[in-house]
């Protein structure tokens, strides 16, 4: 056996060539596409007389601009309906597959991959969305790109881009009551920063990483650009094979064994070898709420605003940023801030285990008065099967919206925002300023059931009270 | 006003489009703060287009005007700094969502290179396929060249691509950048496309060579 990673591994299996400048040009196994960041691309294919080089290699859905409320055409804002239209126009006889509402496929883009098979150990996976790191949750390559570079994608089915550096985070020990995915992946990002991650890949490991599901690797993988790291993953093993059987867009029988045993191949070597490791403790980690304006400013739900004083001289700076946008205190205890939104759903937290999580919270109790909660399945999918289960139920009698799927709340590019000062408990992935759609609005990132209970009630609570 | 100009030499060379960028020279504008995300250089709402074109129009939005359109006090309103080409910001300058948006606004405002203590990745490579040099320097030069600017509005500064240094009034100080980016800048082949469609034929070799592209065999 070799002393390789994962990480190193299947790049070198897409390495096309070794550019001049340095980067390598890498063979993207998979590209994934949207409305958002793709009409430029196809527009600059035109501008240059190119055409889709592996159209059997690039998926589309719809999920940025996409109203949640109603699929009538058209929508009422008539710039969404410029976005879309463009998509299925550049999309026509291109030979893409495109997943739209009325595939019953459609969902957020890092949702779908998985859910349809679509994501498979020892890929290479891009997409113009730096939430794409989601997909390495599968043991596979995967980063966010941009405009210019979706074109490459589309023209040649590869990229030019440096190879990064790979550090192995291990989390030891095991998850206390009440803690999740969420909870760890805001831990890694408050230990390391938000710019530690620069110019590394993070390969997730360890005992926690071992026993969790496929939904919750992939919530971890998903933030790992907010952590600086362009791509994360996690080896693939057992729990990854089961959870591709008889998906749509897996390998099937004698194939599918065939698959297993390469996938094997590629995961990390036992003695592989990495340029940093890491260790965390998650006996110690707490469920994570963010008091600033970056996803590394979290403190556990039972601490307080960070004083200036405590934080490291270099941190204070972004921190009292930070304070005037929100006008929180330092000092005082961030359980019971009040807030105005609940918001379940994006890449993130969006997944059917997302929803039992929140939904047995939830159950048989009453939002908060004067609180605006909804909740967003992260695809048609997922909304499905929440609803053969009754979860929708649960959570209209609660007095939450019941929502289609898209990003929704995470991100104000499509009706449903933050408006003005309003406080958000959200599991989405960004707490920047101005994220969720409006300038002034506030947005307090955690886990989904951490959501769950802050909606009942109506300030930031304890999910382990409800456990 | 003086016009910021690049030394543009023109490739003999084809198949390369683009001009080499050896030095940017321009005005300087500073815009102090660590981790300023691509959700503030550029609003979500702003990427509801089907072009690049107005996005000049929309940088840094939401920090410059307040809801009822009153410009707030910000850098980029700042008339002093008014025609600026070269930015000069603190750490982690374009973390966050993968926006290409973002250097296409800050471009289209007339920014023509970026010099930092560090930059997001993902925004620093749309940076280079645009053409648009990012250049780090330590805290130190960073912070003094802030102050010198704030002294001088009018400063000439010049970001030397090819030797890795920044130059004002008497001064220099060195700054590193990706060898990558460096190389594909001062040698005018940044295009990206150009670059990879040289290698179809081995790009369909290594496809071939994919377990999960020929059924496992």
């Amino acid at each position: 056996m070799g002393k390789e990673n994962l990480f190193n591994k299947v790049w070198k299996l897409h390495t096309v060539k070794e550019l001049p400048d340095g980067r390598t040009q890498l063979f993207i196994g998979l590209h994934l596409i949207h409305e958002v960041t793709t009409p430029q691309a196809f527009s600059m294919l035109r501008e240059r007389n190119l055409t889709v080089a592996y159209p059997e290699r690039t998926f589309a859905t719809v999920d940025h601009i996409l109203p949640t409320h109603t699929l009538k055409r058209p929508f009422i804002d008539v710039e969404a309906e410029g976005m879309i239209s463009a998509l299925e126009h550049n999309l026509r006889g291109s030979g893409i597959r495109f997943f739209d509402p009325s595939s019953g496929k459609q969902g957020i883009v890092h949702v779908i991959g998985p859910e349809l098979g679509l994501t498979q150990p020892g890929m290479t996976i891009a997409c113009g969305d730096s939430h794409t790191s989601t997909h390495g949750a599968f043991g596979t390559v995967a980063f966010g790109i941009g405009t210019s570079q979706v074109r490459d994608v589309l023209a040649t089915q590869c990229l030019a881009i440096q190879k990064p550096k790979v550090r192995r985070i291990t989390v030891t020990g095991s998850l206390g009551k009440g803690c999740f995915a969420k909870d760890v992946i805001l831990n890694i990002i408050r230990t390391l920063g938000v710019k530690g991650g620069i110019g590394y890949a993070y390969e997730y490991a360890g005992p926690v990483l071992d026993r969790m599901s496929m939904e919750e690797r992939m919530s971890i993988c998903n933030m790992s650009i907010e952590g600086g790291a362009r791509a994360g993953y996690v080896n693939p093993d057992e729990t990854a094979f089961s959870y591709l059987e008889d998906r749509e867009f897996s390998p099937k029988d004698e194939e599918f064994a065939r698959a297993v045993s390469w996938w094997k191949s590629i995961a990390s070597d036992p003695d592989a070898e990495y340029d940093d490791e890491v260790t965390l403790n998650g006996s110690a980690i707490s469920p994570m709420v963010t008091w600033g304006i970056n996803p590394g400013q979290s403190v556990p739900v039972d601490g307080a605003f960070p004083r200036l004083g405590e934080l490291a001289a270099e941190e204070r700076k972004t921190a009292e940023e930070a304070y005037a946008h929100t006008g929180f205190h330092p000092g005082e205890r961030i359980r019971g801030t009040k807030i105005d939104v609940a918001f379940i759903g994006s890449c993130t937290n969006a997944r059917i285990s997302d929803l039992w999580e929140a939904a047995k919270i939830v159950e048989g109790r009453r939002v908060a008065k004067g609180i605006k909660a909804l909740v967003v399945p992260g695809s048609q999918q997922v909304k499905r099967t929440a609803e053969e289960e009754g979860l929708d139920k649960i959570f209209i009698d609660a007095g939450f919206e019941w929502r289609g799927a898209g990003c929704s709340m995470c991100l104000g590019m499509n009706p449903d925002k933050l408006v003005g000062r309003q406080i958000c408990a959200s599991s989405s992935n960004r707490n920047f300023k101005g994220r969720q759609g409006s300038a002034a609005g506030i947005t307090l990132l955690m886990g989904p059931a951490m959501v769950a209970a802050a909606a009942i009630e109506g300030k930031v609570a304890d999910v382990r009270d409800y456990l | 006003m003086r016009e910021a100009r690049r030394t543009i030499r023109t490739m003999s060379a084809i198949q390369n489009q683009n001009p080499e960028i050896r030095e940017v020279r321009g005005r300087a504008l500073p815009l102090p703060s660590n981790d300023i995300d691509t959700d503030q250089i550029i609003p979500a709402r702003y990427l509801k287009a089907i072009t690049f074109d107005d996005l000049g129009n929309h940088a840094f939005r939401d920090q410059r005007f307040a809801a009822d359109g009153s410009p707030k006090d910000h850098p980029f309103n700042d008339q002093r700094y008014a025609g600026a080409s070269i930015l000069v910001v603190n750490k982690n300058f374009g973390c966050g969502s993968s926006r290409e948006h973002a250097p296409q606004s800050l471009l289209r405002f007339g920014i023509r290179a970026i010099i930092g203590e560090s930059f997001a990745e993902i925004f620093a490579d749309n940076c280079t396929t645009i053409g648009m040099p990012t250049a780090t320097a330590s805290k130190e030069d960073i912070e003094n060249l802030m102050s010198v600017i704030r002294e001088n509005p009018a400063l000439d500064l010049e970001l030397d691509i090819e030797n890795n240094e920044a130059r004002y009034l008497d001064f220099s100080i060195p700054v590193t950048q990706k060898e990558s980016a460096r190389t594909v800048l001062s040698q005018g082949t940044w295009d990206s496309v150009s670059l990879l469609l040289k290698n179809r034929e081995k790009t369909d070799e290594t496809a071939r060579a994919l377990p999960y592209l020929n059924h496992f065999r």
